[in-house]
């Protein structure tokens, strides 16, 4: 990884897509660098996607309710958590997984429109897979700060003076 | 109740009477007057402070710190800033006589400045430069002597120029890089021939290297650190800029002990001591701060290899500003003074720059942009600049 593929990921991952001649001129490549650096990223998985970092709360009518869930299975020979956390990962309604340490394996991040569906997604589909021993399902009741973007209101207004030596 | 209108004229001190308002001023009040207006003016930071700095202020005031500290400052303060000089620009200072925490660089000029200058003594002001040192220098009663720097020369003061204006009167010289306004920046070669000038003539260096960290292509190189500048320098520095501290009002001086203390004779009596809330601030920007300065810095440097080119393809010439967060790109091609340019461009455009002249010798005929702005804010104010440069051309 080049100082400049690490300056670019830390842009994006921050500023999200942004078109190739505003990331020309700021990292101080030619455009068409950018454009191979870029596709490069994408070819080898660094950069998997872009995407909007969206409140829902305020999108009226489209709320989604999230829960976490703490998982312990059972390994299985030669592969693992890896085959099981497959095999919940796959899930559409699983938006996260992770292989955690400590007194739980897997944390699962489940996102449904009701708390029911979540519900019926653990008993149903979760805790029926053979190597779940448990599942401890936490709902989530409100997001102040998700991927670093604070959600509660914040007072972003620019208190700067307009003209100042 | 009534009050007997006593007789009285306004007496007010000639020195002060001498000092012209700064021009900074007019364009405040005209771009205030005004709504939607993108503003490229400002001379400070878009970031607030980090918040462990903010939260160790709240923690300090919690804990009841909150009487006077030493004349000089916090002693743990005063070590952070002795081990960060030693560390970031190889110059040592002692803690105990050699540094002073100050009510900003602001306060540090000032006392700098008086500390050394006499009614008759001239200081050598490298100009285009920050609004205060001038009418600082007239305070004392010194005579402030411009030296003026252009683009040709990316405004880095030349030995020439200086010396041209060398008279047996001259006692110091105030110098100030990376530069408010221009962004410049003096690498080491470049100042070693001004360090031999002052060294042949005996002079004080005054140097505000409060925008130290903020130099994107060289590591920035201290006066003070050069041979055989350390006995004569004053140098003036403060956490506004880099850590994104403007009002809360904390800065430093750092000086050999003769020059600290007379500074510190007149801070102590001036000042007492700078506020007790903002030195622990202060510490913990100097002692967990590093991290985030930095990220602070990369987005600065990417703004501004944004700004500067969009400029230049906006039909502006500008020259490669190597620090601070300031472009100050020509305006000659529109044939419009510096003050018209902004007035104008204001007025149709709604953007907010300051006209070059306000600074000094050598800014007529450009104009300050400050690039401490969201990109999507220097997106649309570039677009719009391109739009009036065009149309006056036309
Ligand atoms: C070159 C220069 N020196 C000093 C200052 C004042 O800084 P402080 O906030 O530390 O008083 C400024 C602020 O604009 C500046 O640009």
């Amino acid at each position: 990884m080049t100082d400049k593929e690490r300056e670019l990921l830390l842009l994006i991952e921050k500023e999200g897509r942004m078109a190739s001649d505003k990331l020309a001129k700021m990292l101080e490549l030619p455009i068409n660098e950018v454009r191979d650096m870029l596709a490069d990223l994408e070819e080898r998985k660094v950069i998997l996607g872009y995407s909007a970092i969206i409140d829902w709360t305020k999108a009226v009518g489209t709320e989604m309710v999230t829960a976490m869930i703490d998982v312990k299975v059972t390994p299985q020979r030669g592969r693992g958590f890896d085959e099981v956390a497959e095999r919940i990962y796959r899930f559409k309604e699983v938006k996260a997984c992770y292989l955690m340490s400590g007194t739980y394996d897997l944390s699962v991040m489940i996102e449904g429109r009701t708390m029911s569906e979540i519900a019926n997604f653990v008993s149903e589909k979760l805790s029926t897979l053979e190597s779940v021993i448990s599942t401890t399902t936490h709902f989530r009741l409100k997001q102040y700060k998700h991927d670093g973007i604070i959600f509660v209101d914040d007072d972003e207004d620019d208190h700067r003076m307009v003209v100042s030596p | 109740m009534t009050h007997v209108k006593a007789e009285h004229n306004v007496k007010l001190s000639q020195n002060v009477e001498g000092i012209a308002p700064s021009g900074i001023r007019r364009f405040f009040d005209l771009a205030s007057s005004m709504d939607n207006i993108i503003s490229l003016g400002v001379g400070e930071p878009d970031y607030t402070t980090p918040w462990n700095v903010r939260e160790a202020s709240i923690h300090s005031l919690e804990r009841g710190l909150t009487s006077y500290t030493a004349n000089a400052g916090l002693m743990e303060l005063r070590e952070e800033i002795s081990r960060y000089m030693e560390e970031r620009f190889q110059t040592k200072y002692d803690p105990a006589d050699e540094i002073i925490v100050t009510v900003g660089a602001s306060e540090g000029l000032d006392i700098a400045l008086r500390a050394v200058v006499d009614p008759g003594d001239e200081v050598l002001v490298v100009e285009p430069c920050f609004v205060s040192y001038a009418p600082l220098v007239s305070l004392t009663g010194g005579i402030p002597v411009p030296v003026p720097t252009s683009m040709e020369d990316n405004f880095q003061v030349s030995v020439e120029a200086i010396r041209e204006r060398l008279t047996p009167d001259t006692k110091a010289i105030m110098l100030s890089f990376p530069n408010n306004p221009t962004g410049a920046v003096m690498g080491k070669a470049e100042l070693e021939e001004i360090a031999a000038l002052v060294q042949e003539h005996d002079l004080v260096v005054f140097s505000d290297e409060i925008y130290a960290e903020l130099s994107y292509d060289e590591e920035h190189v201290s006066t003070a650190a050069l041979e055989g500048m350390w006995d004569r320098t004053i140098l003036i520095s403060g956490f506004s800029k880099s850590f994104a501290m403007t009002g809360w009002r904390v800065g430093y001086v750092c000086a050999p002990a003769p020059y600290a203390k007379a500074m510190l004779k007149i801070h102590q009596y001036a000042m007492m001591c700078a506020s007790t809330m903002a030195q622990y601030a202060a510490l913990e920007a100097m002692k967990n701060g590093r991290q985030e300065m930095e990220e602070m810095i990369v987005s600065y440097r990417q703004r501004r290899n944004y700004f500067v080119e969009s400029l230049r393809e906006a039909g502006l010439e500008c020259h490669s500003p190597g620090g601070a967060f300031y472009a100050f790109p020509s305006i000659r091609a529109t044939g419009m003074t510096s003050e018209e340019f902004a007035e104008k461009l204001l007025i149709e455009q709604r953007v907010a720059v300051v006209p070059g002249h306000v600074f000094g010798a050598g800014g007529e005929g450009h104009v300050r942009c400050s690039y401490a702005a969201s990109m999507s804010q220097l997106e649309e104010a570039v677009d719009r600049i391109a739009a009036f440069v065009k149309n006056v051309r036309k």
